[in-house]
């Protein structure tokens, strides 16, 4: 490891001795930053997996009943159908603090309908029974849809995050502290050395008198 | 802060969701994508859905905005069924953090 480029005196000693326990005590908050970070990662990351795994498979069935339904009847009549939502959600986003990463929480609010699959109203005129069946299965699905979007957005950014902590640390441990170890060691031994030298040089003074 | 749910894609895939109470945008090639999306960025959309199929031809965009808050892009399977690109996202978000896949 390359040592710095300095010059070897008591005041430059003093600075690196005062870098080095800055930098150790950095590194070790960082180092419990990130485990603290990968900790709920880890559990929010099997949560996405899972949910997107279930999301995925029902919301292809719902697509595909839909696609089906779609072509049984000409397609302004779907317009039509869908031109008044009979449903509405709310969304209300906060910020929240996870180890200084800033993620979304989301809060949302279903209409009534929300419960009851039944309740979406439309009417019965040029609409047919994949259609129905299209609505039961979004509505199913819709809940775990929005708890999704909040997990996965979760998990990308602290994603980010751990990965410059990780950065951070890294540099930390394995460059700079011991660059500065190794430059302590050597001006403590430049020192050493300079001191014994001006000895040496005194005794030799003495003995010429 | 209210915020909107929008849904992007193709006009076969998403027009269903409208009942639902979400503002679908129909689109059909990159250009028009990127366009709808930014839109929807600026206008206060905290939750972004996303076809597969159209997420595959803009993967610059959709990066630039992983980086923040909102919106959230996610990244829904269209009618022809799922690509497994938002499976792969996921994997590589545990790929980033941990170093190797665990999952």
């Amino acid at each position: 490891m390359a040592k710095l480029n300095v010059n070897p005196t008591r005041m430059e000693l003093s600075n690196l001795k005062d870098r080095l326990s800055l930098a150790s005590r950095g590194h070790k908050l960082l180092k419990d930053k990130q485990d603290e970070l990968m900790r709920r990662f880890i559990t929010l990351i099997r949560q996405n997996n899972e949910l997107r795994i279930e999301v995925e498979e029902k919301l292809s069935k719902a697509m595909q009943s839909f696609a089906m339904a779609k072509s049984l009847v000409h397609e302004n009549f779907i317009e039509e159908l869908m031109a008044v939502p009979s449903q509405s959600v709310n969304l209300n986003i906060d910020q929240k603090n996870i180890m200084s990463v800033r993620v979304p929480q989301m809060h949302f609010q279903y209409g009534e309908t929300a419960d009851d699959p039944k309740d979406l109203s439309y009417g019965y005129l040029n609409s047919n029974g994949e259609l129905d069946l299209t609505f039961q299965y979004l509505i199913e699905v819709m809940p775990d849809m929005l708890e999704l979007a909040e997990i996965e957005k979760t998990c990308q950014l602290m994603a980010d995050e751990i990965e410059k902590t990780r950065r951070r640390v890294n540099a930390l441990e394995f460059m700079t502290i011991p660059q500065l170890e190794e430059t302590i060691y050597f001006i403590q031994m430049k020192l050493d050395e300079a001191e014994r030298a001006s000895i040496t040089r005194l005794m030799k003074v003495k003995d010429m008198g | 802060m209210s915020s909107k749910i929008g849904v992007v894609g193709d006009r076969e895939s998403v027009l269903a969701f409208k009942m639902l109470g979400f503002d679908v945008y129909f689109a059909s090639e990159a250009k028009e994508t990127r366009r709808t999306i930014d839109k929807l960025a600026e206008e206060n959309y905290g939750v972004v859905y996303l076809t597969e199929q159209l997420a595959e031809l803009i993967p610059d965009t959709i990066s630039r905005y992983d980086a923040k808050l909102t919106p959230a892009i996610i990244l829904i399977p269209n009618h022809a069924g799922s690509r497994g690109i938002g499976k792969k996202r996921v994997q590589e978000n545990v790929e980033k953090a941990v170093g190797q896949n665990i999952l």
